[in-house]
């Protein structure tokens, strides 16, 4: 499902490669966590899954796709098979909550027919059916953070990437996401989820992967956020 | 995308840039409105030169008592002098390139000269003499004019030989250097609609970067996203277009037709169906180079 042989990515200015000899495997249906300090690579990693960037060295094969050789034409309908979501929400402020979610289906050129069914069921899915009509500013940081994973999952991904989703919520409130992203995982959807929350993975006990200046320091099947917990 | 969205797109982005979009279209408007009036002053040349150059001659001058002492040191020309001349016209080696030619003698010129200048003071001075004898020599090809240059200038008794395209000539010049100078004008105009535009798609795309980073991770393809910012610079572009034919077919319908047709009544201006040949050229070239130039800005704005 992504697979990272011997991944090397260095950013000009740098002299420390921010990825150094990375191979990383998941498979399908894995809910994996991307731990570690800030500037150990998680973000990169991240960019690299979402072809936002190339290695300078090695493979990343997602999908099925080999992303290094993968045409920028093409780029944009890898994309459509994953979904994304951010620690800062990223909704236009000025569309409703379901115009939001329907705006990710416009734009990939859904029909509006398609649109119409699938964006309800999807609000539906995350709570927020009663809110359908609001604006992101009207809500809270939780509620905001539901309508973009609403967002990223309309389309139904194989593969969600989550950097930080948690990152701007207060503990009861990242809980919900949580368990949001754990039935999004139980229907099947592989999830990779980048955080600092050491309570979150703690309490998950999923697999994770911590990384330390551009390398793979732990791969636990089932761990927490630090060695020793 | 659905065209009914990619249309809400356009017009919204049209909406927040009005005061862009309204220096595109002036900008665009005006540049195309010298580039239209440059091609029609170029047809205007072409009509004339196909007009005139037709009816142009060549005049072969016979010297007279009063032509210059250095091309006529003998003076009036004499009858030997015309024969000479009238036997070269009709030789093997010119025929071939003369349509006709005639003589105009003394009284002719006069008469022809008191008719073209009639009510002018001059008319009342000159004398039959004071005008030159004249053969006029219609060509089958006027360019050819070369050859009874050549062949009669320097000759004894024959004081000049003219091509009456040589007056014609310096009319077209002075149209052409008009001609230039639109285009000059036009190009610089041109210049800065392209920059107007690139810099409007790029503001334009600016003030929309949270939706297109949206779109580029939801996926939305390349053309898909971009396409809404050429319509934006296309549809600016097409309004200045439109602007500029209504002007340049405006001029030739008040101005043209309207003035300088019923001033010069013998002259053949350049018409409103010649105007209707300029106006799909000026939409032509108003839509593909807003479409060049945003789509070269928002590329460059969209790196994957």
């Amino acid at each position: 499902m992504i697979s990272l042989q011997n991944v090397t990515k260095k950013y000009k200015g740098t002299p420390r490669p921010a990825l150094d000899q990375v191979s990383l495997e998941i498979e399908k249906g894995d809910f994996v966590f991307l731990v570690g300090a800030s500037g150990s690579g998680k973000s990169s990693l991240m960019r690299l899954m979402l072809r936002e960037d190339i290695p300078n060295s090695g493979s990343v094969h997602v999908l099925g796709e080999n992303l290094v050789g993968l045409p920028a034409r093409r780029v944009p309908f890898f994309r459509r098979k994953l979904g994304v979501v951010f620690q800062d929400f990223r909704l236009l402020p000025n569309k409703t909550v379901a115009q939001n979610v329907a705006f990710s289906l416009e734009v990939i050129g859904k029909s509006q027919g398609f649109i119409q069914e699938a964006v309800p069921d999807v609000l539906g899915l995350v709570g927020l059916a009663e809110k359908a009509d609001r604006l992101p500013s009207e809500l809270s940081g939780g509620e905001q953070q539901r309508v973009a994973l609403a967002r990223a999952i309309v389309n139904k991904p194989a593969i969600l990437l989550a950097d930080e989703p948690t990152g701007n919520l207060d503990p009861t409130t990242s809980e919900g996401i949580m368990a949001l992203l754990h039935s999004i995982n139980l229907a099947g959807t592989t999830v990779v989820m980048a955080t600092h929350d050491r309570s979150i993975v703690d309490k998950m006990q999923r697999r994770v992967v911590e990384l330390s200046q551009g390398q793979i320091i732990r791969d636990q099947a089932s761990g927490g956020y630090g060695v020793r917990s | 995308m659905r065209f009914g969205f990619m249309f809400s797109e356009v017009a919204q982005g049209l909406r927040r840039n009005i005061a862009m979009v309204i220096s595109i279209i002036l900008v665009t408007f005006i540049s195309l409105t010298f580039v239209g009036t440059a091609s029609l002053l170029q047809l205007q040349i072409g009509q004339m030169k196909n007009y005139w150059y037709d009816k142009a001659q060549v005049a072969i001058y016979l010297c007279t008592d009063v032509s210059p002492e250095a091309t006529c040191p003998r003076g009036e020309a004499s009858e030997d002098v015309k024969t000479e001349v009238q036997e070269r016209l009709d030789s093997p080696t010119l025929t071939p390139f003369i349509e006709e030619y005639y003589f105009e003698d003394h009284d002719q010129a006069y008469a022809n000269f008191q008719e073209q200048f009639s009510g002018n003071a001059v008319a009342q001075y000159v004398r039959a003499e004071q005008l030159n004898e004249t053969y006029w020599v219609n060509l089958f090809d006027p360019n050819q004019s070369q050859i009874i240059t050549e062949s009669f200038t320097g000759l004894a008794g024959v004081e000049e030989v003219r091509d009456q395209r040589s007056y014609l000539d310096q009319i077209f010049n002075i149209l052409n250097i008009a001609s230039l100078a639109a285009i000059t004008i036009a190009s610089l105009m041109l210049v800065s609609s392209v920059l107007l535009i690139s810099t409007t798609i790029r503001l334009s795309a600016f003030s929309r970067r949270r939706e297109l980073g949206i779109m580029r991770l939801v996926g939305a393809s390349n053309f898909s996203i971009q396409l809404p910012f050429i319509l934006e610079g296309v549809v600016a572009a097409f309004l200045g277009s439109v602007l500029a034919a209504g002007a340049v077919l405006g001029l030739v319908a008040f101005f043209v037709q309207g003035f300088l047709a019923e001033r010069l009544p013998f002259t053949s201006f350049v018409s409103i169906s010649d105007g209707m040949l300029v106006v799909p050229l000026l939409i032509a070239a108003g839509v593909v180079l807003a479409a060049v130039a945003s789509g070269l800005a928002i590329r460059r704005y969209l790196k994957i």
